[in-house]
């Protein structure tokens, strides 16, 4: 999973951005990715200010607007990519138009549900309510 | 990890190192050899020039760097190297006029030095348009029926995936020197047959389609049920060749046939996760943990399935194929499938692309669908024709079947005559296990 992350000041200076050209440059990467057969699934994020966060510093937990507090990182997308390592995840990432100084990919593997304990009775139910959902 | 000074844990990777020119070569190799043999005319070369480059980068990168445009970087190399060829030849023909102007349009290499092509101009170089058109004629060219299917297969994994020769020998549990004699004799019979580089003319192209969907079916199978050796399955070879007919798909979006595949591989790949079990035994269908099956690789399968119905002219037999496999993959038991629709479904199939492993299938299935007895006949008669004479399917089927009706002395005759014709260690291990339960 490619995660896009963006900080305030890029959020607030992508805003000036004309959105054509947003559009232009992410769709044009986008339409790579499926030309090289690797999207899995793609989606971006609402603004960070139409979010809420959920604290568990205290009992009950606390919910606040956003944006994060202390936390400056702002998660604006990702992709699912079906790559064969690393290294190409990160070369796909590379040519991703994430514009200016302090926009971020954090990179992560997808853990597949058979590295938990499979004699777990929560983990055989999340396979059951994957299955009735259609959901992965 | 950590940096002098006590900073954040986070390391800078040192990007230039080998893995970083195979990422680069994995993504990019498609679309500089293709370049490269539209620009020269001649896959053979292209691709030796594409390779040159590679080794080249090997070399340069660690010690220089990444550069910006790296594919740009790889595609300069390559056709300064076609230039020093026909130089050699002293043939400053109208191919050399191309190449240069090419080089000079693509700005940035200016002068003669040789120490590296530097940054080029990024979009100068490829011409977004006919790209599609370069990958998609080597596809064609790569599964050209003048070639081996063996040839094919090892031109298509080299130039439209990337791999390496050790990668696709792997793959192939050959020597790394066999694929490397299958490649350069495939070239020569490319260039000796006189193979022109590109998409062949719209009344060829169907036909020529389905050699180029039969290897990448090729690849596929070779990767989901090796057909030697100790592994039952090696996923990273099956993944690619979805990768590939998704590339496919999206070149040749017309086709029923290019989505009916990748629907099939889709569909087929789900199951992987549930194949095996925790001693890397095979399970069969019915055995399998259907809570482990992929519901992504299904919901992606499903939607190819429905776009290879949309394009209209009915489904052709991977398209069907996908179609049964959809029926499994949809329902929660070998119970509650839907038997009577996969029957039907094979005597589409037997009808489309009739041959003895789709009627062997069939019987499978007339067999759950109306009784062993019915799906028996079936064998019989696969058996009385002599069809399938050097494998093990038929025995181990019909060995299955005779037992469900209680005759175990001639069941048991039939699975040691598998046993026999097996090739592949994990199937002769279940085969024995089956045995061995009716004594």
């Amino acid at each position: 999973m490619l995660i896009m992350r963006a900080t305030d000041e890029t959020w607030a200076a992508s805003q000036d951005v004309d959105l054509t050209e947003v559009l232009d440059s992410m769709g044009r990467f986008n339409d790579e990715l499926v030309r090289a057969g690797v999207l899995v699934a793609a989606e971006g994020l609402d603004e960070a200010a139409e979010g809420v966060v959920v604290d568990y510093s205290s009992q009950p937990p606390v919910v606040t607007d956003g944006p994060y507090g202390e936390t400056k990182e702002l998660f604006a997308g990702f992709w699912i990519l079906d790559v064969a390592n690393q290294e190409e995840a990160v070369e796909w990432a590379k040519r991703a138009p994430m514009a200016g100084p302090g926009s971020k990919t954090e990179i992560r593997r997808v853990a597949s549900i058979d590295e938990f304990p499979q004699d777990n009775e929560w983990i055989r139910k999340e396979r059951e309510w994957r299955v009735a959902t259609g959901q992965l | 990890m950590s940096r002098p000074g006590g900073g954040p844990a986070a390391t800078p990777r040192t990007a230039g190192g080998r893995e970083a020119v195979e990422a680069v070569w994995r993504i990019e190799s498609a679309r500089i050899v293709g370049t490269l043999a539209r620009s020269t005319g001649d896959l053979a070369l292209a691709e030796d020039l594409a390779q040159e480059a590679l080794a080249e980068a090997l070399v340069a990168w660690p010690r220089d760097g990444v550069p910006r445009e790296p594919a740009g970087w790889l595609l300069t190399v390559g056709r300064r190297r076609a230039i020093d060829a026909y130089r050699r030849r002293s043939a400053l023909d109208e191919r050399y006029a191309v190449l240069s102007r090419d080089l000079t349009e693509g700005g940035a290499v200016t002068g003669t030095a040789r120490t590296g092509p530097g940054d080029p101009e990024p979009g100068l170089l490829w011409d977004p348009d006919r790209i599609d058109d370069d990958v998609l004629a080597l596809a064609f060219t790569a599964c050209h029926p003048v070639l081996a299917r063996e040839a094919q297969v090892a031109l298509t994994l080299r130039v439209l995936g990337g791999l390496t020769s050790d990668e696709i020998a792997r793959a192939f549990l050959v020597p790394t020197a066999t694929v490397q004699a299958r490649i350069t004799r495939a070239k020569k019979t490319l260039a000796a047959a006189q193979v022109p580089f590109g998409v062949p003319p719209p009344e060829e192209r169907r036909a020529r389609l389905g050699s180029v969907l039969s290897v990448l079916y090729v690849v596929f199978t070779e990767g989901s049920t090796a057909s030697s050796g100790s592994e039952w399955i090696r996923p990273d070879l099956a993944r690619e060749a979805v990768r590939l007919t998704r590339v496919l798909a999206q070149l040749v979006p017309d086709e029923p046939e290019v989505h009916g595949l990748l629907a099939l591989l889709e569909l087929t790949a789900a199951r992987f996760p549930a194949r095996v079990g925790e001693d890397g035994e095979p399970v069969l269908l019915e055995a399998q943990d259907r809570r482990r099956w992929d519901r992504a690789a299904i919901r992606r399968g499903r939607a190819a399935l429905v776009r290879a119905g949309r394009v209209g002219r009915g489904l052709g037999p991977y398209g069907v194929q996908a179609a049964i496999a959809e029926c499994h993959a949809v329902a929660p038991s070998v119970a509650r499938t839907d038997w009577d629709r996969v029957v039907l479904l094979y005597d589409v199939l037997g009808r489309l692309a009739p041959s003895p492993v789709v009627e062997l299938n069939r019987a499978v299935a007339v067999s759950v669908a109306q009784g062993p007895a019915a799906g028996l006949a079936i064998v019989d008669d696969l058996a009385a024709a002599g069809h399938l004479p050097g494998s093990h399917l038929l025995p181990s089927v019909r060995g299955e079947l005779l037992a469900r009706l209680d005759r175990f002395d001639e069941a048991r005759q039939e699975i040691g005559r598998a046993l026999q014709l097996c090739g592949n260690d994990r199937e002769r291990e279940l085969l024995r296990r089956k045995l061995a339960a009716w004594d």
